[in-house]
């Protein structure tokens, strides 16, 4: 690795703001020319992305562990992985995704067509974030180019080596006129974000989630925000506790508690608190041993001033129930539990981001649903319970951007369920086909033609205006739904239907 | 005062929707059928409200109005069973015990910000959408078409649940102190400035927002566009409501050749639809208001383009005559911003590709018209443009699609709605995953836990990468072999009965 010391020295050089300009306006230039509205060189995109990470897995490894200590298993699973997936779902079905959608035709009107149209916004800029370094750039970045854009990305200049693998990969295998990759911090972003972008995906915190709508503003540049927020677990007595133990502690001790979507704190009766407590102590020492300082599966704070902030919580809210150890040279906390929790203690007041799990008690699930509305809006709830009529009431009686009953976190990695907040956790989705619909316009369009018919229904509503004309358009207006061709979907059940008869007279024939 | 006199119905608002009354679907079809009750029992009203606000015409006024609320209303009521149950994801053979869906939730309270050249739809037809979503809503309907605001806060309230919706009427600074509210939506049809306005207030509550700008929508004509259809056609898009519509065609290109046409035929079917004196014909209505027409006066005036026909105004009436202008260059006053009346510029392109250039040159509009019947061409301005909506041989068609997205990109809008649109646009698609407690579920992903070893990865990584494999679509498959399976008993049936 030490001929590449010296690339990643090279690399972490931010971007010249004096740049910008230059490469939104030739990215811009690039997209008039119509190059990214071909499939095929989307496509040729998409694979070439997909090699990048198939040909990158040492770099990229070993740049999510130079930044935050991140295992293996968690940097190959949580990211790499999951980009493969993402992108292969993109090359595979880029096809039907671009293909418009035509509608029904009508028989007052048949030679007329109407379909939506899938049309790229133009440049766009994504912004990523530190905790899952490539997934969250690279991701949007993939449906972006999908959708037929071109893309300048900003990875976050606080995970820095997985910035330079990024600066130094992605014009080896995209496009430069295309995509292009700009590295900085807080002002390299503010002066990026004085140019027009048509689109901005940003995630990140609430705080500089705000600044970027703001900035977006100026051009009514369209904006998806994935942010964040505390995300409640409600526990009841229902629940298989071992089980609820381990799944809570997983989604809490994943990248340390750094994931937008990990469970920030519980909300149970006592009587729940002390089984919970007891199984996930059995738990930690199972998967950590009883140094879990020592365990290579356990990564680290991403910074220091993350560090600092969740130091304090450890002695301003609450009681420790388990855990608690620090270790500030290696910005390590323990994975802790805290009870005796109030809800206007510090840490009940942000999002925690951190292997910290405080318990607030509630004595009902109405409580907690009071508790949680009173509150901003979570990107996840998570419901632990096997009473049905409880997990309805839960889900139906709150709003959060997505809702898990009865494990935690694993609704990231369905693509075919959206992912996106809601309130002050976001706004828009993506993953899958709502990344595409994502970063593309849908534009309504009916060509209509100069036919005799086409125009003796049309010709009704010029003036001079007269009462017999109102009384016909209005009753065409009226029953217009009457005359759509709807049968055409059920040919195929009518074939099958005769199939059936085919099948029987076959079968008498022969016996 | 008239904070507190938001604030209070902010809070009634907030408290209805807390209670949850929004939520049952029978309670928001009762609401939406009240809305058509109301357009039955009130046509009267309403159009006397458009007739004071902008002399607009009873046939303008019933189709364009009370006809397309009524037909978007009853598009809500019929599907709003299908819109909001969400969506079912297929079933994976991995985790067979587990279901994925997609809930539609309401996002609380909205706020619609109403327009007056369409005082009631546009401010109806949002509220529809939003009530169909299960939120509660303040209408906040345009200033500027003050009898119609009037008319829907006087009316409105008789049919509606009083708790969950508001008409507030008001003006622009008391709109502003609306503005610095949090809202869970904020829906609103304007101008760029109002458009920018409502971000900037929208952006530190971090309030998504749908806005139906405008823009200035062009109109491409070829040789081979049949001209006495193209001339009724776009003078018709034009002129309804004197030209005071967002998806109005804004300008001509086109050669001279085809202009020689049009203007031989446009002047024609004007004396045909409106006589000789257009002033004088009850089917034009009046510019909304004195700052509007003195802005289309003032293009009149600066102008270096030459009138071909119209030109007159008349200040006290707030009238524009239909006004045709040649010769118009690119940095003429008229093609500045949006006209928003009754003045069309005829503008010289020599191909489509000139046409195309221009267009790609300026802010993207809220809809493109192409008249042409090569197929070549029309797909060319598909491929190469961007715009809210297009119509192909026609204009304004493709807003009465309920099929079809209706909405802006770029400096014309975000967002869309009407039909399904309104219901996605005022709900948000939350994704719901259920697990269960089985001893093969946990089996099936306890590979998940630590201590990490080679093996687990290996394990699921495999099935990471194949999971879309084992996607039972068996809903389809089921289907269609019950289809069969009917034909077999029909056809058995048929034989025993005639044996």
């Amino acid at each position: 690795m030490s001929g590449d010391s010296v690339t990643w020295i090279e690399l972490q050089k931010e971007s010249d703001p004096m740049d910008f300009s230059k490469k939104v306006s030739h990215l811009s230039s690039s997209f008039l020319s119509g190059k990214t509205l071909d499939l095929n060189f989307r496509l040729k995109q998409l694979k070439a992305l997909l090699r990048l990470y198939e040909e990158n897995n040492g770099k990229i490894l070993e740049a999510l562990h130079k930044d935050m200590r991140k295992s293996e298993l968690e940097a190959y699973l949580y990211e790499v992985t999951l980009m493969k997936n993402d992108c292969r779902d993109a090359i595979q079905l880029l096809k039907s995704w671009a293909k418009p959608k035509f509608l029904k035709r009508n028989w007052l009107v048949l030679a007329d067509e109407a379909w939506i149209e899938k049309v790229p916004f133009g440049v766009v800029l994504v912004i990523g974030t530190w905790n899952y370094p490539f997934q969250l750039t690279l991701v949007p970045m993939c449906g972006a180019i999908a959708a037929g854009n071109c893309v300048i990305i900003k990875p976050s200049e606080i995970s820095s080596y997985s910035a330079a693998v990024m600066a130094e990969l992605i014009p080896k295998y995209l496009d430069r006129d295309c995509y292009q990759v700009v590295l900085g911090g807080p002002e390299e972003t503010e002066k990026l974000l004085e140019e027009k972008f048509d689109y901005i995906f940003y995630t990140g915190s609430m705080k500089i989630g705000k600044k970027i709508h703001a900035a977006a503003n100026k051009y009514l540049t369209p904006v998806t925000l994935e942010l964040g927020g505390k995300s409640p677990v409600f526990v009841d007595d229902t629940v298989n506790y071992a089980m609820t133990a381990r799944r809570i502690m997983w989604g809490k001790c994943m990248n340390m508690g750094q994931t937008c979507v990990a469970p920030d704190y519980i909300l149970c009766s006592k009587k729940v608190e002390i089984e919970l407590i007891k199984e996930m102590k059995i738990t930690l020492q199972e998967w950590y041993g009883s140094d879990s300082k020592k365990a290579t599966d356990l990564s680290r704070i991403g910074h220091k001033r993350h560090f600092e902030r969740l130091k304090m919580f450890l002695s301003n809210s609450g009681s420790i129930a388990l855990g608690g150890g620090i270790d500030e040279s290696e910005l390590w906390i323990e994975p802790t539990i805290l009870v005796n929790v109030k809800p206007m203690d510090p840490i009940m007041q942000e999002e925690i981001f951190g292997p910290i799990l405080p318990i607030v008690t509630i004595n009902s699930p109405d409580e907690a649903i009071k508790f949680i509305n009173a509150r901003p809006h979570p990107l996840c709830l998570y419901i632990f319970s096997e009473v049905k009529c409880l997990q309805e009431q839960m889900k139906n009686m709150t709003q959060s951007g997505t809702a898990v009953i009865n494990d935690t976190i694993v609704q990231f990695a369905i693509d075919e369920l959206p992912f996106g907040g809601i309130g002050e956790s976001g706004m828009g989705y993506y993953h899958g086909k709502f990344s595409f619909d994502t970063f593309t316009h849908q534009k309504g369009v009916v060509e209509r033609n100069f036919s005799f018919l086409a125009d003796k229904v049309g010709v009704f509503r010029y003036p001079p205006y007269t009462e017999r004309k109102i009384n016909f358009i209005s009753f065409l207006m009226g029953h217009w739904k009457k005359f759509k061709i709807v049968y055409f979907d059920y040919i195929p059940y009518f074939l099958c239907f005769l199939l059936g008869i085919v099948l029987v007279i076959l079968v008498q024939y022969f016996l | 005062m008239a904070a507190v006199q938001q604030q209070q119905m902010i809070s009634r608002a907030r408290a209805a929707f807390k209670s949850g009354k929004t939520l049952p679907l029978s309670f928001r079809i009762k609401q939406l059928k009240n809305m058509i009750r109301f357009l039955d029992e009130c046509g009267d009203e309403i159009l006397d409200s458009l007739r004071q606000d902008l002399r607009k015409s009873k046939m303008e006024a019933t189709l364009f109005e009370i006809e397309v609320m009524r037909s978007d209303f009853n598009h809500l009521i019929r599907n709003l069973k299908s819109y909001a149950k969400g969506d079912k994801l297929p079933t994976n053979l991995m985790s067979f015990e587990d279901s994925a869906s997609i809930k539609r939730d309401p996002y609380g309270l909205v706020l619609v910000l109403g327009a007056w050249n369409y005082a009631f739809s546009l401010s109806l037809q949002p509220l529809a959408g939003a009530i169909a979503a299960g939120n509660c809503v303040i209408l906040k309907p345009s200033e500027c078409s003050p009898k119609s605001a009037a008319t829907m806060a006087r009316l409105i309230p008789k049919y509606l649940d009083n708790e969950c919706y508001h008409v507030y009427e008001a003006e622009l600074e008391d709109t502003k102190l609306l503005l610095t509210n949090h809202f869970d939506y904020i829906f609103a049809t304007g101008s760029i400035g109002m458009g920018k306005s409502v971000l900037a207030a929208a952006a530190p509550n971090l309030t998504p927002v749908t806005l139906e700008l405008g823009g200035k929508s062009p109109t491409y004509i070829d040789e081979t566009s049949d001209l006495e259809i193209t001339v009724k056609r776009v003078l018709w898009g034009k002129f309804t409501n004197l030209g005071q519509t967002c998806i109005a065609p804004d300008y001509i290109l086109c050669s001279k050749k085809v202009e020689k046409e049009f203007l031989k035929a446009a002047s024609k079917v004007v004396t045909e639809w409106y006589g000789d004196n257009s002033r004088k014909s009850p089917d034009l209505a009046r510019i909304v208001n004195d700052r509007n027409f003195n802005r289309l006066k003032s293009i009149l005036d600066k102008t270096k383009g030459r009138v071909v026909f119209g030109g007159e105004t008349d200040q006290k009436e707030r009238w524009v005559s239909p006004t045709v202008l040649v010769d118009v260059l690119t940095d003429d006053a008229a093609m500045e911003e949006e006209i928003f009346g009754p003045i069309l510029p005829i503008l010289t392109v020599n191909s489509p590709d000139e046409a195309i250039e221009f267009i790609l040159s300026r802010p993207k509009p809220l809809a493109l018209y192409i008249f042409s019947k090569q197929e070549k061409v029309v797909q060319t301005f598909l491929d190469r443009t961007s715009s809210g909506g297009v119509c192909v041989n026609d204009v304004i068609w493709q807003a009465a699609n309920e099929g079809l997205p209706f909405g802006g990109v770029g400096g014309s809008g975000m967002g869309s709605y009407h039909g399904s649109f309104s219901f996605d646009t005022f709900s948000h698609k939350k994704a719901v995953l259920h697990r269960g407690f089985s001893k093969m579920s946990e089996n099936m992903s306890s590979g998940r836990y630590p201590p990490y070893t080679d093996k687990n990865l290996s394990f699921f990584r495999t099935v990471m990468r194949n999971l879309h494999r084992f996607q039972l679509t068996y809903g389809q498959v089921v289907s269609h072999i019950m289809a069969v399976g009917v034909g077999v008993v029909i056809f058995y049936l048929m034989q025993t009965l005639t044996l």
